[in-house]
């Protein structure tokens, strides 16, 4: 039983990364009609938010300090980050520590921009073209966000370690009535799962219980009908394409500490993202995130050292076998809605 | 000629010329001179020009021709250089069974992804061999290099060992792929004065076969078989309503591009006898898309054209280095050099990739027919201009119509 959860576990932080980004996909299918293939170097300019404000929290001056010396006798050159002495080195330190959920603010804005401007200036103009067009011209456009990010950070991963409170593993079999040491969970996971949660439920409720939402889910239903009653649905759909963006972009940021990131990330979690889409349904939200939390607890079950004895390598093609399975005999996805991509 | 009509001969000529004589066409420059960088015509580069040229136009057979986007071609390219190098490991290093055993595996590959993958169409279709090939990469690259049920040897990639059995190589035939006893790699080199030129085994093994699948593209092209794949690109439906079951077709057209690809692999192994599971990854099925989108999808001469561009830019453009750019822009005065240097700087060397997706993003945006297009409205525009007079006559009539 408590090998079962520990899987489960296992599966939730790819699962929370799976669903977020196939939440974004959907959003931009379900409302412009668009199947956007550099959704994945939003993901990744996401995570790249977070390093780069690392990087400008530890922007540091060096001062030379009479009082120290290093081992050959010379005055000692001490780094000091602006932060800190801003506002005192406990404060400094303690933002330096937090770097990567204080990206989350500074993400939100920049993705929302990018989004905005990439609808605005790029998709804009192919919404009448066909799909094959909108996948090339999407494809073209994440080889080239991948190649900047690669150009100003490199081909390396790099660290953005979660802060110093949140790092570590906590032991949750005490705390659900197991065993000590059964199921040993690392903190940041459990923050990322939580945080997908917030975001899912805040998108939803948006969605739900907003006029702008309500609005928006009119024009899903109907984009014309919605357009003839006098409201002006593209700029509501261009908000939503930020918004897609900006949910792609924080599951990058939060993403961070548990693989590095590197430029080519956004490509490895786009295919997945896309298998996870068709599983759920093209333009079914719930189906997204359903999918992407089953996907991702699937895919920690078929790494078990059991399942991986069985049948070898199944961790690597199970999540393509079961969408070739979902496709074939369930076109429509799991929770696909009548008449969406049915040509 | 051969049952093809006047255009399509000549197009078939001209072709032929130009990979015959690509030795002395790609290097117009002396070996010598500041320009030799620009020359293309050493083996290894214009191997890759007709091996895929060969991949793109059994790509466009399928993509062009029926529309349907795959963007897991590459998994029957990876497929047909295992079962190259594996017949080099099992027969001999003669390239005839290799390429020969190429061809069919992939072809019969196809025939089960394609059965699969082609009961969807549209973004699904994509999706579907998107899933395909990424399965075969991770198949490839880690499943089926287990010890026990080595087939592809992992990340090292397959390649022929001393202890393989070989069991027809003869005693005293080379010990790297040839043609009954030619060696891929043997190369004459012909000095003209100034000018050197390579005339390699392996080049014109792969420039005969491009000609001849060449060839039987356009046959294909002209063929009912290929009016009949048009009809299920421009209206599946229609195909649909008036009784015709147009699956069969789009199979066959399926796996003909996938044997294409097939034999693009088993060239790639037959010049150099390795085989890695990195050529099935889905950028290199990316790779082909845009080559075939950038040179002309639904055209004859357009992959062969986009595979010859991307490949030769790639080239050029990852040799450029700041030294070169610095000695071109010398006439320009110091800061100017140094901020145009820095300026073009990441689209060269290393930044090949962002300069090819700018690229092709304005290809697709601007230029959806690619370069044969490009090319067309050049020659339209020229026309119009070199005429002159009939500029006016054509503006008076156009109101009328």
């Amino acid at each position: 039983m408590d090998a079962i959860l520990l899987q489960i576990l296992n599966g939730l932080d790819k699962g929370s990364a799976y669903a977020l980004i196939a939440l974004g996909l959907t959003l931009i299918f379900g409302t412009l009609g668009v199947v956007n293939f550099a959704h994945g170097a939003l993901f990744m300019i996401g995570a790249f938010c977070a390093v780069t404000l690392q990087k400008i929290f530890n922007l540091s001056y060096e001062v030379i300090d009479e009082t120290q010396t290093d081992f050959l006798g010379n005055p000692l050159k001490v780094k000091t980050p602006y932060v800190e002495s801003w506002f005192g080195p406990e404060l400094g330190a303690t933002i330096i520590d937090w770097s990567v959920p204080l990206a989350i603010l500074f993400a939100i804005p920049i993705m929302l921009m990018v989004g905005y401007v990439m609808e605005r200036g790029l998709i804009k103009h192919f919404y009448k073209r066909p799909h094959a067009d909108q996948i090339l011209v999407t494809f073209g456009l994440a080889i080239v966000l991948q190649e900047i990010i690669k150009y100003f950070f490199g081909a390396n991963p790099i660290q953005t370690p979660p802060p110093a409170a949140l790092s570590g593993s906590v032991d949750l079999g005490v705390a659900l009535g197991f065993d000590p040491n059964a199921i040993i969970y690392p903190i940041w996971r459990l923050v990322y799962f939580l945080f997908a949660v917030v975001i899912i439920g805040g998108v939803f409720s948006f969605l739900q219980f907003t006029t702008f939402g309500m609005v928006v889910r009119a024009g899903m239903a109907d984009r014309e009908t919605v357009g003839l009653l006098g409201i002006n649905i593209d700029r509501r759909f261009t908000i939503m394409f930020g918004i897609a963006a900006a949910v792609a972009g924080l599951a990058g940021v939060m993403y961070g500490p548990l693989n590095p990131p590197n430029y080519h990330m956004g490509m490895d979690f786009l295919v997945l993202s896309f298998v996870v889409v068709v599983v759920g349904g093209m333009g079914s939200l719930p189906g997204a995130v359903l999918a992407g939390f089953l996907l991702g607890i699937l895919e920690s079950f078929a790494s078990t050292t059991w399942a991986t004895t069985t049948i070898p390598g199944i961790n690597q093609i199970i999540i393509y076998l079961v969408a070739i399975i979902v496709l074939l005999t369930r076109p429509r996805g799991l929770m696909g809605r009548k008449g969406v991509m049915e040509e | 000629m051969l049952g093809l009509n006047k255009k399509d001969t000549s197009l078939l000529i001209i072709v032929a010329i130009l990979t015959l004589l690509a030795p002395f066409i790609l290097n117009p420059f002396p070996t010598d001179s500041a320009m030799a960088q620009f020359n293309a015509g050493y083996p290894d580069l214009m191997q890759r020009f007709v091996i895929f040229g060969i991949f793109a136009i059994g790509f466009n057979i399928l993509f062009g021709l029926t529309g349907y986007l795959s963007f897991g071609h590459a998994a029957f390219l990876g497929v047909g250089s295992y079962s190259a190098v594996w017949m080099f490991k099992l027969l001999s290093y003669n390239v005839i069974p290799a390429i020969a055993l190429s061809v069919v595996v992939a072809g019969l590959f196809s025939v089960l992804i394609g059965y699969v993958s082609l009961r969807r169409s549209g973004i699904y279709f994509s999706i579907l061999t998107l899933a395909f090939a990424q399965m075969s990469f991770a198949l490839a690259y880690s499943v089926l290099s287990n010890p026990k049920f080595n087939l592809t040897n992992g990340e090292t990639g397959l390649q022929v060992y001393a202890d393989d059995p070989q069991i027809l190589q003869g005693a005293n035939a080379p010990d790297l792929p040839h043609l009954f006893g030619l060696p891929m790699r043997a190369t004459y080199t012909m000095d003209v004065g100034a000018w050197s030129f390579d005339f390699n085994a392996g080049y014109y093994l792969c420039a005969v076969i491009m000609m001849v699948v060449f060839y039987l593209a356009i046959r294909i092209f002209r063929s009912p078989f290929g009016m009949m794949l048009r009809a299920v690109k421009s209206n599946q439906q229609r195909m649909n309503y008036t009784g015709l079951n147009s699956k069969p077709y789009t199979l066959a057209a399926f796996v003909i591009s996938g044997m294409y690809a097939g034999l693009a692999g088993g060239l790639m192994a037959a010049m150099d006898p390795l085989a890695g599971a990195e050529r099935m990854q889905w950028t290199a099925s990316g790779e082909v898309v845009l080559m075939t989108i950038l040179g002309g999808t639904g055209t004859l001469i357009g992959p062969v054209l986009g595979a010859g561009f991307i490949k030769y830019f790639e080239n050029i453009f990852s040799k450029i280095n700041d030294n070169v750019l610095h000695s071109w822009f010398a006439f320009l005065p110091d800061g100017l050099e140094d901020a145009v240097v820095f300026i073009i700087h990441p689209f060269i060397g290393k930044g090949w990739h962002l300069t090819l997706g700018i690229l092709f993003m304005l290809v697709v945006i601007y230029l959806p027919g690619g370069l044969v297009e490009g090319g067309q409205r050049l020659l339209n525009w020229i026309r119009r201009k070199s005429v002159g007079g009939d500029d006016t006559r054509e503006g008076k009539t156009e109101p009328a119509e």
